[in-house]
Order: structure tokens, then C-alpha cells, then sequence
């Protein structure tokens, strides 16, 4: 799939730990470039060091060599927002300076934040609960508050780390056509990790699949369905059922090759 | 639910009866000649003091001096704390600077050091203000800091990748992630510094409710003293309300949980 501009681009990219019992690569050679305003998917078996990726693209944690490039647009705009997997939304403050947190720190004034936070929280649903504290909310409302946080911060890439994982298969049915819905609306590039095929078919452009031990890019797909997508829709087609096949071949190799391997 | 509301309303009763019906068997004892009087005094002995006590205005004004000794070592002890124990909380380097030195001291009796803070601050008000601030700095750096550290990882991750600034970190994470801690910290502070109090009127001042009970003793005035001790735990009842108050205010967020 042909992107017009690129908006990131990780080249040859290497992470390794240090342990007690000697260094352990996590991420091996990883090259990819992300187009602007593509939703960019994920998959790999737990351990691939999928999470450990995100968070290098977000600056949370440093690599041991390669290069990585974010496009930037207006040097006004944070680079990048992460939604966390687990609850991350601070207990302590209201849903409202919850979502405008971002826009705090970047010196925004209160009526012109919470404007903005006002706007994305009527667009994941929860007017109601504005000025409620995260205690009121259930788990889906939490991680509907902070998709809501990253997309009101307007950054260049949204980085998202199985932030339906935690969720029951309902709400997380929910909150994914929700996440259709206002990314379909601002086309924001989306880094998005999970280990669910389905929820990757469901939402990326592209799917990546790793490889664990060490982690690294096993494959890339094109996801070829139309926008604005339908979830249950999608799931009837044709296209889906092929890919799904095709992703799964490729990760049950993996996992097959990965048990063995830790049984010697 | 009927079953609850009879428990209920059965634990109100006995809350209510329980501290009153020791009054009226006290009372009793007394006057049967059961207890020494002279050394036990009675309710009624103690309510007929109280009354010339209240009306001449001393026992407001010892309060009062109390009162103003407490505070004032109370905020003297707590702020400091609280700053430090942050600072601690959020930096290994401060953390490894104060925390040996913190943990060699705390379990000095702070009684014990009351002569030499007498020796350094002489017998004016300064001295029994430190003593009091000490005792509370104590118990607040070493919550502060735990409530610092007990803060989840996540939370710091979410305002490092949102670009908060050093004053953020602190301003919005820290403390309010640690206010629970913090305040669990100064409950324990006001409870030693009511016992300290006592012991820092005990030398060499002219006024308070723990001068009160120590000249109660010189003259053996044991009506005065039941009556000091009733103001003492009258004193800390209040404390606790107000903290408990403010605590409410400060934390919208746990009060609603």
C-alpha cells in the first residue's frame, strides 16, 4: 500500500537487556515505515517485544542501535500519545482534566482545554460523566477516557498498547467500532499492539507479525477493506477469513517453534 | 434487612451507653466509698471544679497555649516533611542522601531529646514548638515517601509521555498520588503531638493544658488534673475531625469511592 508521505520510519533497529544471566535480544534488525494516516497493527506471541517497541517509539525506553524518524508537522505538536494497556487514567483527577492532561502540560488555558477535552469526550459518549471521578467509571469508560486523553493532545502518532486487552469481549467489540468511528474522523497515524488477529483485521491498513526470541518483523499484510469500516461486516468477509488464515499459518510456526525451543 | 437495622441500631446504643454507664458506676463506686475519692476522684467532684475552672477563663486560656504550641509545631514538623518526603519519593539520589539518616534517628525517643533541645533553644516557646515539630516530621517524611513509592509506575509513564516538566511531576502526580499516604501521616503526627505537648510543659512552662496537670500533680489537685485530661482528649478529638475534614476537601476522589 502506497502512502504519500511517510510519517515514521524505524531503520535496523536493535534493543538488547542486559540480565543476571547475560544479554538477551528483545528486538533484532527491526525496518519499517509507516505512511501518514495509516492505522498500523501489531501481532505477535507474548514475549516478541511488541510493548517493548511501542514504548521505544514513544520515548519511554531507548534502544541499543538503529535509527528511528517521526515526521513532524508543526513544531507546536507533541509527537506522540500513548494509550496503556492497563488503567492509566489518574484516579485522582475528573474525567474532563483526565482528557485535557496533555493540553495542560503544554500550557494551554483552562477554557481552551477543556473546550477541546469537552469535544472528545461527547465523542466517546461520556457527557454524563465529565466531572466524575475515575472511581464512578467501569473498566470500558476508563479506556474510552484515555483514547479520548491521546487523540484531545492532537499528536502526530497515536501509540496504542492493547488498550482493549483488559476489557470483556463486548466492550471491547464496543469501544472498537468506537475507535473506528473517531479515528476514521481524524486519520491520525496509529500504532496499534495487540495479540488478537481478529481485533488487527478489524482496525489496520497493515498488519505486522513478529517473531519472538529474538523479536523481529516475520511479515507484513495489507488489509485491503474498505473505509468506513462495520466490525461484524467485516468479520462475514471473504478478505478476512483469507488473511486471518494466512496470519494465523504464520504465528502458530511461531508459537510451535517457540515452545519446542523452551522445552530443550 | 430487618436483621441489620436492628444491629444497627443496637451498636448506636451501646456506643452511647457503654462510655455512660462507667460514669454512673465511677460515680457510684465513689460514693459508697468503694474508690479513694482523694486519688479517683468522682464525676460529680470534677463537673463542680470544672465549673469556677471554665468561668475564670483559665482553662480557655491554657488550651489557647496549648492550642497554639500544637499548631504551630504541627505545621512546623509537617511541611518540611511533606516537601522532603516527596522529593525523596521521587529521586534515588535524595532518597540514598536522607534515608539512612532518617532511619538511624527516628528511633530515638523524642523525649529523650528534650534536654538538649532545651539546652539549645532555652525555655521559651521555641523549644517546646521544635519538640512537637520534630516528633511530627518524623512520622510525615517517612509516610510521604511511602505514599511517593506506592504510587503506581503507569502514572509516571502517562506524565513522562504527556511532556509534563519537573513541577508537573510534582504537582500533579506525586502529591495527589501520595495525599492519602501523606495525610495518614499527619493523623499519626497529631496524635504525637498531643503527647509531646505534655512533656514539653512539663519543664519549665507557665501555662497549658499539660502544665495543668503537672501543677495538679505539685498540689495534688486531682479534680484539675481529670480536668486537663478530659481538654487533652477533647483537643485530639477535635484534631482528628478537622483532619478528617480537610482530608475529605483535599480528596474529592476518595470520598466518592
Amino acid at each position: 500500500m502506497a502512502y504519500e508521505r511517510e510519517s515514521i520510519s524505524v531503520t535496523a533497529l536493535n534493543k538488547t537487556f542486559h540480565t543476571n544471566s547475560g544479554q538477551v535480544t528483545a528486538l533484532k534488525d527491526i525496518s519499517l515505515s509507516i505512511g501518514d494516516g495509516e492505522f498500523f497493527c501489531i501481532v505477535g506471541p507474548s514475549g516478541c517485544g511488541k510493548t517493548t517497541l511501542l514504548r521505544i517509539l514513544a520515548g519511554l525506553e531507548n534502544f541499543s542501535s538503529g535509527i528511528i524518524s517521526i515526521k513532524s508537522t508543526n513544531k507546536d505538536r507533541p509527537i506522540n500519545s500513548m494509550v496503556f494497556q492497563e488503567q492509566s487514567i489518574f484516579p485522582w483527577m475528573t474525567v474532563i482534566d483526565n482528557v485535557s492532561y496533555g493540553l495542560r502540560m503544554r500550557g494551554i488555558t483552562k477554557k481552551e482545554r477543556y473546550q477541546i477535552a469537552q469535544h472528545y469526550i461527547e465523542m466517546i459518549g461520556l457527557s454524563k460523566f465529565m466531572h466524575a471521578y475515575p472511581s464512578q467509571l467501569s473498566g470500558g469508560m476508563k479506556q474510552r477516557v484515555s483514547v479520548a486523553r491521546a487523540f484531545a493532545n492532537d499528536p502526530e502518532i497515536l501509540l496504542m498498547d492493547e488498550p482493549f486487552g483488559a476489557l470483556d469481549e463486548q466492550n471491547r467489540i464496543l469501544l472498537q467500532q468506537e475507535l473506528l468511528r473517531i479515528w476514521e474522523a481524524a486519520r491520525k497515524t496509529t500504532v496499534f499492539i495487540t495479540h488478537s488477529i481478529d481485533e488487527a483485521l478489524c482496525l489496520g491498513d497493515r498488519i505486522m507479525v513478529m517473531s519472538a526470541h529474538p523479536g523481529m518483523v516475520k511479515t507484513i499484510l495489507d488489509v485491503d477493506l474498505p473505509r468506513p469500516r462495520n466490525i461484524s461486516a467485516i468479520r462475514t468477509s471473504l478478505q478476512y477469513n483469507h488473511l486471518f488464515q494466512t496470519i494465523w499459518l504464520t504465528l502458530r510456526d511461531e508459537v510451535i517453534n517457540n515452545k519446542n525451543s523452551l522445552s530443550i | 434487612m430487618i436483621k441489620q437495622e436492628h444491629s444497627t441500631l443496637l451498636i448506636r446504643i451501646l456506643s452511647i451507653l457503654s462510655p455512660l454507664s462507667l460514669l454512673v458506676l465511677w460515680e457510684i463506686m465513689a460514693r459508697f466509698h468503694i474508690i479513694d475519692t482523694r486519688l479517683l476522684s468522682s464525676p460529680s467532684l470534677i463537673l463542680h471544679a470544672f465549673i469556677p475552672l471554665l468561668l475564670s477563663g483559665e482553662l480557655l486560656y491554657n488550651t489557647a497555649v496549648s492550642v497554639q504550641r500544637v499548631l504551630w509545631g504541627f505545621l512546623a514538623g509537617s511541611i518540611p516533611g511533606i516537601l522532603l518526603g516527596i522529593s525523596m519519593g521521587l529521586s534515588p539520589l535524595v532518597r540514598s542522601a536522607f534515608e539512612p539518616m532518617i532511619a538511624a534517628t527516628y528511633p530515638i525517643p523524642k523525649l529523650a531529646l528534650m534536654p538538649l533541645i532545651l539546652l539549645l533553644f532555652g525555655l521559651g516557646e521555641t523549644s517546646k514548638i521544635f519538640t512537637i515539630a520534630i516528633g511530627v516530621f518524623y512520622l510525615v517524611v517517612i509516610n510521604t515517601m511511602a505514599g511517593v513509592l506506592s504510587i503506581d509506575k503507569i502514572y509516571l509513564d502517562v506524565a513522562q509521555n504527556f511532556g509534563a516538566n519537573r513541577k508537573n511531576f510534582y504537582l500533579t502526580v506525586a502529591l495527589p498520588g501520595a495525599l492519602p499516604m501523606i495525610f495518614a501521616g499527619l493523623k499519626l503526627g497529631m496524635g504525637m503531638a498531643l503527647i509531646l505537648i505534655v512533656a514539653a510543659e512539663l519543664s519549665a512552662a507557665k501555662a497549658g493544658v499539660g502544665w495543668m496537670i503537672w501543677r495538679a500533680y505539685d498540689m495534688f489537685d486531682i479534680e484539675q488534673m481529670f480536668i486537663a485530661l478530659i481538654t487533652l482528649s477533647i483537643l485530639g478529638y477535635i484534631f482528628s475531625l478537622l483532619l478528617d475534614r480537610l482530608e475529605n476537601w483535599v480528596l474529592p476522589w476518595k470520598r466518592q469511592t
